[in-house]
């Protein structure tokens, strides 16, 4: 309890709390509206009213969805003034602009084009209506692009120096297109992608479940299965590699998240730790379950590549370990059963199990999918908990201290506030769970016609 | 070129001014018709009044998101010690802007009383956000206890008379932006209902903004110095410019003018806040005991002012692009248009 007396603890609890309840609402966001580019073509290109219907469905989702993204993403904004001064002070030269860069290229277009594709059905032509929407799947990718460039130089900031922890830029696309940028944001976006097309199936199943609509649903079934054949192998291929670029550049959370101790000697190989108990005190592991050479072979290609240990810096500068060790793990397994389920649908696919009459029958397969919708989620919020839970105890990797970049502020002053968001999420959550089934329970609107 | 090396602080001063002004044009009249809904008792016209913003508040609102980036990019020590210094006021202003936000999307799903809560999220909410503003630009005002380029004060340092007498102003202006817009938007009943708003607003600004000005005058000496010096400074040049501009206002008001009150309400509003921001240059940060922070103090390094000024002159003509497209299309009102209706 003597944490929750800590002014530092709760804020970056506060961080914590308000940065996974924002990220759920753009991963969606940005899928989707990429999906309803792709329908609203095809509805364009075959002029057939099933895919108008299905944009239109898919649209009410989408919005009900963006308003809590909207509402939740300010508050992060203000949150680096606000909770985070110091971090403001040293990283301003930076950071704030390509926050600012994000607000009016991304946000702005959003804003403006997504009142077109809302409420501009009947008021425009359909292509413009159709540009509109593009423009609005523009807004998220780049939205995504540009915050994960400003978190990415957190965890590799290059392109400038620091002089009395103030960092002074001198190179400005070396610090957007720092070591991890490229990483960060494929990583993010296919999460993105990946999460929403989850989403889609798990919803199609459960009217596929059910029975209804069958016809209308398989479409929407196939046309996620088709992508997620593509995008599920894809993740795991760019997570390997976000992987070995964290091997490279931040090694100390690389030996966190793999509970790593002792930098294996020349000429032997690292066993990769499938699960452990990282104990900071003994400096070592209770107990593990590992493959020899593994770690070596993943991180470096080589049986025997070094990978440094834990041991190699100061306990001070050691990251929290079960959350990194184990959130990692939950996002590989998770991974993992992403892609077989891909896997066995495209076989029943393949079977011609995949039709109105006969996919009721696959009440597994269907279950599964609605089971993943919330497990993909989890995925993404265990990867972004190893990526900055894994970069303690720095906020800018190696330069400033968490706890150096905190605000002056009494404990009860972060207190109450974090218990205001918590108390104000908790209730969108329900809200917006609550007018989802609604939503769904009504089911798609056949009267509206273009 | 050289020029504009020189003045890289000053000309993104002037850029930050231009999206602080144009936020307060457009989302204070949103907020402004958000307060009015807590005075209206008809729930057929506090929805009608909430629909008549319904597509363009976000963009709006998106103005100060830029805001913020941008002034964290180009002053971040004044990003970083105003938002910290003013922590309470902004966490207002962020929960007030939660209701406010979400009340759009929900109160189209909603049914019986949930529509009735929406609508009072959405009234409640734009209040408790005009409050947040108008309490931080009092503490900004009033001075903030600065030391080795950090807050050195309390979280409550904002909470004087001062600053609540800022926050009454910046309601009732809100008010007036608000009702003016309403003035031009719509017709009948409603409209009637906003003249008689406008100009109870309109009244209750004149009285609070006095009261502004005495107090800033015994706060800042030297502010006031500025205002009474001879030969007369450009800030009496705005200041009777501003009051030539309210006369005006009122005429339009009881002529019954359809857009001349909106855009007099304006220019009361460009006027006064370029005469307070020269009556304030070149200090960003006003403090009471320590020397005052002015603009180089708070600004970034040139490389990122001038990176950013760049981007900035090819992305701002584009914005406002297609933001005025984006008014156009919905320049007229259609029925049964709206959220979730689609
Ligand atoms: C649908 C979600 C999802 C899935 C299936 C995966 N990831 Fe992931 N992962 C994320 C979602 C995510 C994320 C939430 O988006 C993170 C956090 C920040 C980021 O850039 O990506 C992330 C971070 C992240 C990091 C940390 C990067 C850093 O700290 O800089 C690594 C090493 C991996 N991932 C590796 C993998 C591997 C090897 C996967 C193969 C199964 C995998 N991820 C699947
Ligand atoms: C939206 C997805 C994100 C999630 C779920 C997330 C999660 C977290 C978590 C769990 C912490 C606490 C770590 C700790 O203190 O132990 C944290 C801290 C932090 N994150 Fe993130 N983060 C996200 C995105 C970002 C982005 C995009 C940025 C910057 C652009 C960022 C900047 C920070 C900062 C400044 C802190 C506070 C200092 C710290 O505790 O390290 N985060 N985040
Ligand atoms: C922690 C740092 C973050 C900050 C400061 C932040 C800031 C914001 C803000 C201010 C908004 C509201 C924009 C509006 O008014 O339209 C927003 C929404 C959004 N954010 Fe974040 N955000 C953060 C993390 C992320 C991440 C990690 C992503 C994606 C990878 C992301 C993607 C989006 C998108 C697509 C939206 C659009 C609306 C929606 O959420 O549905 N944000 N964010």
């Amino acid at each position: 309890m003597e944490l929750f007396s800590d002014h530092i603890f709760l804020s970056r609890l506060h961080f914590a709390f308000t940065a996974i309840f924002h990220i759920i609402w753009p991963v969606l966001t940005i899928g989707l509206s990429l999906f309803l580019v792709v329908l609203e073509a095809r509805w364009l290109m075959t002029r057939e009213l099933r895919y108008y219907n299905h944009a239109r469905f898919w649209m009410r989702l989408f919005l009900l969805n963006f308003a809590v993204g909207v509402v939740s993403g300010i508050p992060m904004e203000f949150q680096f003034g606000t909770n985070w001064s110091a971090f403001s002070r040293a990283g301003g030269d930076i950071f704030g602009h390509l926050l600012g860069f994000e607000a009016s290229m991304a946000f702005m277009l959003e804003a403006s084009f997504l009142g077109i594709m809302a409420f501009g059905w009947k008021r425009v032509s359909p292509g413009m209506h159709f540009f509109s929407t593009c423009m609005v799947a523009l807004g998220g990718s780049l939205s995504a692009f540009w915050i994960m460039a400003a978190n990415s130089w957190m965890q590799t900031p290059v392109g400038g120096e620091f002089v009395n922890n103030k960092f002074l830029l001198t190179d400005i696309y070396a610090a957007i297109w720092n070591p991890d940028t490229f990483w960060g944001i494929t990583h993010m976006w296919l999460a993105c992608l990946e999460i929403s097309l989850f989403v889609i199936g798990g919803i199609s199943a459960w009217y596929l479940w059910r029975g209804r609509y069958p016809d209308f649903f398989l479409t929407s079934f196939k046309m996620m299965l088709a992508a997620a054949v593509l995008i599920t192998p894809l993740q795991v291929v760019i997570g390997h590699g976000a992987g070995k670029s964290v091997t490279h550049h931040q090694p100390v959370k690389l030996a966190a998240m793999e509970a790593h101790w002792q930098t294996n000697p020349e000429g032997q190989g690292a066993a990769w730790n499938i699960l452990a108990w990282p104990d900071k005190k003994i400096q070592d592991n209770v107990w593990t379950v590992s493959l020899p050479y593994a770690l070596s072979l993943i991180t470096t290609e080589s049986l025997t590549g070094q990978v440094k240990g834990l041991r190699e810096v100061p306990v001070e500068d050691q990251p929290p370990l079960l959350l990194t060790f184990y959130g990692f793990r939950v996002m590989l397994v998770l991974g993992g059963l992403m892609v077989l389920l891909m896997l066995w649908s495209l076989w029943l696919w393949k079977k011609g199990e995949l039709t109105a009459e006969r996919v009721g029958r696959h009440k597994w397969m269907l279950f599964g999918w609605m089971a993943a919708v919330p497990l993909s989620y989890l995925a993404m919020e265990a990867g972004w908990v190893v990526r900055e839970v894994g970069r303690q105890p720095w906020v800018i990797q190696g330069v400033l201290r968490t706890s150096d970049g905190v605000s002056p502020l009494p404990t009860e002053t972060v207190a109450a506030s974090l218990l205001g968001f918590v108390a104000i999420y908790l209730l969108l959550f329900v809200v917006f769970i609550f007018f989802v089934w609604r939503l769904l329970k009504k089911g798609p609107d056949f009267s509206l016609n273009p | 070129m050289d020029l504009i090396n020189a003045n890289l602080a000053n000309i993104w001063l002037l850029i930050i001014g231009f999206f602080l002004l144009y936020y307060t044009l457009t989302d204070g009249a949103d907020l402004g018709i958000g307060i009015l809904t807590l005075f209206m008792r008809d729930q057929e016209e506090k929805n009608a009044m909430m629909q008549s913003i319904h597509t363009i508040w976000h963009g709006n609102q998106t103005w100060l998101v830029i805001l913020g980036g941008m002034l964290f990019g180009a002053f971040p020590l004044f990003y970083s010690i105003v938002l910290s210094a003013l922590y309470i006021p902004f966490i207002l202003m962020l929960f007030g802007f939660i209701f406010r936000g979400v009340a759009f999307e929900f109160h189209a799903h909603a049914r019986g009383w949930g529509k009735m809560f929406w609508l009072l999220s959405f009234g409640l909410g734009s209040f408790i956000a005009t409050l947040g503003q108008g309490f931080a630009l009092g503490g900004l005002m009033g001075g903030i206890a600065v030391q080795a380029d950090s807050f050195a004060g309390k979280p409550t340092d904002w909470m004087n008379w001062y600053s609540a007498v800022a926050a009454l102003g910046v309601v009732c202006g809100y008010l007036m932006l608000g009702s003016g817009y309403l003035i031009a938007r719509t017709t009948g009943r409603l409209q009637q209902w906003s003249y008689s708003a406008a100009r109870l607003a309109g009244g209750l600004t004149i009285i609070v903004s006095a009261a502004v000005y005495v107090g800033t005058s015994i706060r800042h000496a030297e502010m006031a110095a500025k205002w009474t010096a001879w030969p007369p400074s450009p800030v009496y040049f705005f200041a009777i410019l501003t009051i030539i501009a309210c006369v005006r206002y009122f005429r339009s008001l009881h002529q019954q003018k359809r857009l001349a009150p909106l855009i007099w309400n304006w220019l009361i509003i460009i006027l006064s806040f370029t005469g307070l921001s020269i009556g304030l240059y070149p200090e960003m940060i006003p403090s009471m005991d320590s020397a005052p922070l002015t603009v180089q103090d708070v600004a970034a390094s040139e490389t990122t002012l001038r990176f950013m000024l760049v981007v900035m002159a090819v992305l701002l003509p584009i914005i406002l692009i297609y933001t005025s497209y984006n008014y156009w299309i919905f320049r007229n009102k259609k029925e049964g248009e709206g959220y979730a209706g689609g």
